[in-house]
């Protein structure tokens, strides 16, 4: 009979375990709590009600728009970033990633002071094109992109930084100009880093509270997204402020269970 | 229609200075230590690295001048490249790999399609054309690179360790087609390589570069003779002939035939390292199966050694004792017998 094969008891100082209990419990109780208070006899009625069928219809616009802009506009600056050298680029690298470290509040201030009516763009872009952006959709579609086109262009710098150079080059002496170097073998390498940075963004987009109340309003049927939907409902209505929560916790999970392989794979 | 560069590059600690001539059609090897520029050079010609100072010249078009301020990026050189580690694109299937180069030049896809797959049936891969680079051996995929190098018709052709990514048992075979591809190849190659067998099997000519400078260039045999530096020395310090093998004789290229223990039939090369010569005022008797008249070249002493230059069909270099050239009188113009047991001889297929 082979003898079971044995390892060393891991020891590990008690007062860690406790404190990483506690942690886990402060993400674990609360997600515990909303299942658990869900009131899933209404759920059907509430998730229907017209608000907030208007809620989800304003979020997947403004989301998935805001994803499409932040890749349309993240990819050139994140290439850009990863390829390039000029004076000032750790300066413009600072300045994307700020938005992920500012508060969506001050975003959304500074959007105003900046494409509001009055604003030093906004004037200019209501004057010679009648666009008016504060209190509207492409509104909150910009004030999204704001908060969440720095996730897409980290994650793809990323990828850009790590895709090996070595096979452009090999494309180049093929006869490849750079555009099609770029199409064809460096876009390709980066499909998985666009991909995750554009789910990322997208989560991100779809969350987004603080710029976008501030910078687009909270009109239901217009600009009232699903978390501000949460927010509103809390107050009259708690049931479907509860609903609603679940729904985003539901494509939240989601997302999670999209890019697990990229993140809670150890290797 | 030929190559001519004349490169100073400095990157990091190496700096290299180097002046090359090579005809069309002719084959060359870059051979020299580590470190010693050899892929530099390949990357100067190519394109992917400016020179400083000099001047790339291809068939009467300028490709790098500074002083002209001339630049003719990679995708505008008429270029062909096999790098080391193959560079197959990951996410494209064999035949597109191949079909790469022939799109990038304006064919269109079915057309550049159809030839890559005649080019993967000429290299004997017509079987894996859809198979993705991931999924090919390591020879497989250096022939994939081969053809996706040769399909767009190059003028200039540029191999960075081709064989050394191959494992031993299937180099000799490839080393054999890609031999076959460059005598048909109409264009300059350029064969950087660290294995004198490789170099010789694959080039008609040498360039030696040591510390970013072209030491010495020439056939191997040239070089074998009067090595400029101990590296040389070391690389052509054995007998390389080349020749065609009908079992235990092998009818070289430079006239004579070699005895060998057993060469299999069809081009071979055969190794004979210097301290097996014997050199013998009068006709040996026993058993040596090799046997002929030579003439002595010249002698080089190297301490209590001596490396002797004889002429004859084959011409040899032989590794003597300074003793040895006393007793025999060995000095240029002497007649002498020069003898080679069968069995002191390798043989590579070439």
């Amino acid at each position: 009979m082979t003898p079971r094969s044995r390892t060393p008891p891991a020891r590990v100082p008690v007062a860690v375990v406790v404190l990483a209990g506690v942690g886990a419990a402060l993400f674990v109780v609360p997600l515990l709590a909303l299942l658990w208070r869900t009131p899933w006899a209404l759920a059907r009625q509430a998730l229907f009600a017209p608000e907030a069928l208007a809620a989800l219809r304003v979020s997947l616009v403004c989301s998935l728009s805001a994803t499409a802009l932040s890749v349309l506009l993240g990819l050139p600056l994140a290439w850009v970033q990863a390829r390039t050298e000029f004076p000032g680029r750790d300066l413009l690298r600072g300045v994307t990633m700020l938005p992920v470290v500012l508060p969506p509040v001050v975003g959304g201030v500074a959007l105003l002071l900046a494409f509001g009516r009055r604003g030093i763009a906004g004037q200019w872009l209501e004057a010679w094109f009648g666009l008016r952006l504060p209190f509207t959709i492409p509104g909150a579609v910009l004030a999204e992109t704001f908060v969440a086109m720095p996730f897409f262009v980290l994650t793809l710098e990323g990828g850009l930084r790590s895709a090996d150079r070595d096979l452009e080059d090999a494309a180049r002496t093929l006869g490849a100009t750079p555009w099609v170097v770029f199409r064809r073998v460096t876009l390709p390498l980066v499909r998985p880093s666009l991909l995750a940075g554009a789910v990322l963004s997208w989560a991100r987009a779809l969350g987004e509270f603080g710029a976008t109340i501030t910078f687009a309003g909270n009109v239901p049927g217009r600009t009232q997204t699903m978390p501000l939907a949460v927010y509103a409902a809390l107050e009259s209505r708690p049931e479907a402020g509860i609903v609603l929560s679940v729904v985003l916790l539901g494509i939240s999970l989601a997302v999670l269970v999209a890019l697990r392989r990229r993140w809670l794979a150890v290797a | 229609m030929s190559l001519r560069a004349s490169a100073t590059v400095r990157r990091g600690t190496l700096a290299l200075d180097a002046a090359l001539e090579v005809r069309a059609g002719e084959a060359i090897a870059v051979v020299g230590p580590n470190g010693a520029g050899k892929t530099t050079l390949l990357g100067v010609l190519a394109g992917l690295l400016a020179v400083d100072a000099g001047r790339v010249v291809l068939d009467d078009v300028v490709l790098d001048d500074p002083a002209a301020d001339v630049f003719v990026p990679p995708e505008r050189r008429p270029l062909g490249m096999v790098f080391q580690d193959q560079r197959l694109f990951p996410h494209l299937s064999a035949v597109d790999n191949v079909a790469f180069g022939l799109r990038c030049r304006g064919q269109d896809a079915e057309t550049a399609r159809r030839r890559a797959r005649e080019w993967l049936g000429r290299l004997g891969l017509a079987a894996e054309a859809e198979a993705l680079p991931g999924a090919l051996s390591g020879g497989q995929a250096q022939r994939v690179a081969l053809a996706r190098a040769l399909a767009p018709d190059p003028r200039l052709l540029l191999l960075d360790e081709p064989l050394s990514a191959v494992d031993v048992s299937a180099r000799a075979g490839l080393r054999r087609e890609l031999r076959r591809h460059l005598e048909q190849f109409a264009g300059v190659a350029l064969v950087v390589t660290h294995d004198p067998l490789d170099a010789a099997a694959l080039a008609d000519r040498l360039v030696v570069l040591e510390a970013g400078r072209v030491v010495q260039s020439g056939a191997l045999v040239d070089l074998a003779a009067r090595p400029a530096s101990r590296w040389v020395a070391d690389l052509a310090g054995v007998n390389l002939l080349r020749g065609v093998a009908d079992g235990s004789r092998v009818r070289l290229d430079g006239g004579g035939e070699l005895f060998v223990p057993d060469a299999g039939s069809g081009a071979v090369l055969a190794v004979v390292h210097p301290r097996a010569v014997t050199l013998h005022r009068t006709r040996p008797d026993g058993t040596p199966r090799n046997v002929w008249r030579g003439q002595v070249d010249g002698v080089d002493p190297e301490g209590s050694r001596a490396r002797v230059r004889v002429g004859g069909t084959p011409a040899l270099v032989a590794e003597v004792t300074a003793a040895a050239v006393a007793e025999l009188g060995l000095a240029p113009g002497v007649e002498v017998w020069v003898a080679v047991k069968a069995t002191e001889i390798a043989t590579y297929p070439g």
